[in-house]
């Protein structure tokens, strides 16, 4: 029993590690190909981005993209080109972080739920329940609007948004793994509730968190951009994808270049995590596969 | 059935006296003391402890929260900061607005979004398939407000065959961009999950039969497998039309359009937290209304969930 449950363990985690895969599914090579560049791009923005970001040049407001500024320049004379590479830092910290942390939270709600089941479980799922109650890009708005905005605030709130979803998907697994032998066998070794619980039933619900985990970074960096868009996020003059559209958005129909190429380099990064998340969830979700 | 639609009523309850909970702490997270600024810089102590009585500030904080109740399940909702209306007034007044726009976008979205589905279920494999999966791919990833400005951008500001912005006095014309825009999302959805019900569909036996017994091919594909590939789709559209209100805050915001949204977006960037708290709870009460609705229906129209209990 436990010789097949590692090697049913073993034969998802090789898939996930097999590159074969990913090769054989161009749109997936290709969006792995771009966030690959992404984090590459925010980690050496320094040295790729062509301008400084903040730099304001009064003698070239406005410009269209040239071969010296590839993208043009914003209303400020600033290089836009500059500015999104810069802006890939927040968008990517903001998406990647918030999925990590609400993942936490609902990783250990959504066990404790499913495990304990009885009252915790129905006092926790109501608590479940209420914030997934809320439309998420509101309750964004309700409560960064309380703090300061900036980085801070922003990735509090998308936490507080997302965690919930995920503690109902781990509470369901939970649900189902803890019938499996091996959990009871464990148990009936003397194993700790914390052991039974991080030792045997996470490690197996780990392909799926990853898959949950890869489909909602995406929608985590689309609702930052729509609270920076807002003014509830990192504020100016920092720049992020969300606030370049917002402040010239006014200037839409004489310079559509400073609306424009923020927006599709959102679009871009936002399409890989989605074609990349629906990968894994095809390779790894048992549920999926039909 | 109807122990299942009580239970469900029930259940409603709870729900929502978290999110007034959750609204009211979030009310307490506010910046800034209101009673100071509402008796201004000036005020004597004993003015402010009385302030602080009228408004059962000086009360624990379990009383102050049956306060709020209280004052919510009479509908109100305070006064803006701005303007001094009522929040609740202001709301009523602005929600037919968003129902249109929202109405008009599920529309599209449902019509195309199925359209585009059955087309890709059909032509599985080939070059439409493959254009329907970028495209509902390309519907959830872009950001709302930006698809919003691109449109206006092409269709408004280029071609000139709709106005940019603005209600026009409910011509329908200025609800075209917006619809679209704010249906674009739930579109992609749809697309998604008729492709899916669709291939179910067609692997069942009783499209065999229908074929042997020699029906054109639309009749085969409109009539048998989208009538019962429905079911799901439907589920999909009712519940997403709640989460319009998500995007109408960005849509109605781009457009001009005096609904919900873009008064939210007028409470956030005059920091009006009655505006912004009342319009946040407001959206959360619709949300978990629609899917109660939704949950009940369905469980009244689809046998199976029935026979399952």
């Amino acid at each position: 029993m436990l010789f097949a449950l590692r090697a049913f363990q073993r034969r998802l985690m090789n898939r996930l590690l097999t590159w074969q895969d990913l090769v054989a599914n161009k749109p997936a090579l290709i969006a792995a190909g771009v966030l690959a560049a992404l984090v590459f791009t925010a980690l050496f923005a320094p040295l790729l981005a062509p301008f400084d970001p903040l730099a304001m040049d009064l003698d070239s407001l406005r410009l269209p993209p040239d071969s010296a500024h590839l993208l043009g320049t914003d209303s400020k004379g600033r290089d836009i080109l500059s500015r999104i590479i810069y802006g890939s830092r927040i968008s990517l910290a903001v998406g990647v972080i918030a999925a990590l942390s609400s993942l936490c939270i609902g990783v250990v709600l959504g066990m404790i739920a499913g495990y304990f089941g009885g009252k915790t479980d129905a006092v926790l799922s109501q608590i479940f329940d209420i914030f997934l109650a809320f439309p998420s890009l509101l309750l964004a708005i309700g409560i960064s609007a309380v703090m300061d905005p900036g980085l801070a605030s922003a990735m509090l709130a998308i936490t507080l948004v997302g965690w919930a979803g995920f503690a109902r998907l781990v509470r369901g697994i939970t649900l189902s793994l803890k019938e499996q032998t091996y959990v009871e066998a464990s148990r009936a070794l003397g194993a700790s509730t914390s052991r039974v619980l991080f030792r045997h039933i996470l490690p197996n619900a780990l392909p799926l968190l990853l898959v949950a985990g890869s489909l909602r970074v995406g929608g985590f960096i689309l609702i930052e951009a729509a609270l920076s868009f807002l003014g509830l996020g990192v504020q100016p003059p920092t720049p992020t994808w969300g606030s370049m559209i917002s402040l010239h958005r006014v200037y839409i129909n004489s310079a559509p270049w400073m609306v424009i190429f923020p927006g599709l380099a959102i679009s871009v990064t936002v399409i890989s995590f989605n074609i990349l998340g629906d990968f894994l969830r095809d390779k790894l979700d048992p549920r999926m596969q039909v | 059935m109807w122990y299942f639609a009580a239970k469900r009523v029930l259940l409603f309850l709870p729900t929502l006296l978290g999110i007034t909970i959750i609204t009211f702490i979030l009310m307490q997270a506010l910046p800034g003391d209101p009673v100071e600024s509402m008796a201004g810089e000036r005020a004597t102590a004993e003015t402010i402890e009385r302030i602080k009585a009228e408004l059962g500030h000086d009360k624990p904080l379990f009383v102050q929260y049956v306060l709020y109740l209280k004052l919510i399940a009479k509908g109100d909702m305070g006064r803006s900061v701005y303007t001094n209306r009522k929040v609740s007034d202001d709301l009523l007044q602005k929600f037919p607005n968003t129902v249109k726009l929202a109405l008009a976008a599920m529309l599209f979205a449902s019509v195309i979004g199925i359209g585009l589905g059955v087309v890709a279920a059909v032509k599985r494999g080939t070059v439409w398939d493959r254009l329907v999966s970028l495209l509902s791919v390309g519907g959830i990833s872009v950001p709302v407000f930006w698809l919003g400005l691109t449109l206006m951008l092409i269709f408004a500001l280029y071609l000139r065959w709709l106005p940019p912005s603005g209600m026009g006095n409910g011509s329908l014309a200025y609800i075209v961009l917006p619809a679209i825009t704010l249906g674009t999302f739930s579109l992609a959805y749809i697309a998604r999950i008729t492709r899916s019900s669709m291939l179910e569909s067609l692997s069942q036996p009783y499209i065999e039969a229908a074929r042997a017994k020699g029906l054109s091919e639309t009749k085969v594909v409109l009539k048998h497998a989208l009538k019962n590939s429905l079911i799901p789709v439907v589920t999909l559209i009712g519940l997403d039309l709640g989460s319009y209100l998500n995007g109408a805050v960005l849509t109605e915001t781009i457009f001009g359009w005096d609904g919900l949204g873009r008064y939210a977006l007028d409470g956030i960037l005059k920091r009006d937290y009655p505006v912004i708290m009342g319009v946040v709870l407001f959206g959360a009460f619709i949300f978990v209304t629609i899917n109660l609705i939704v949950d009940i229906s369905y469980h009244f129209l689809d046998p199976r969930v029935r026979v399952k209990k």
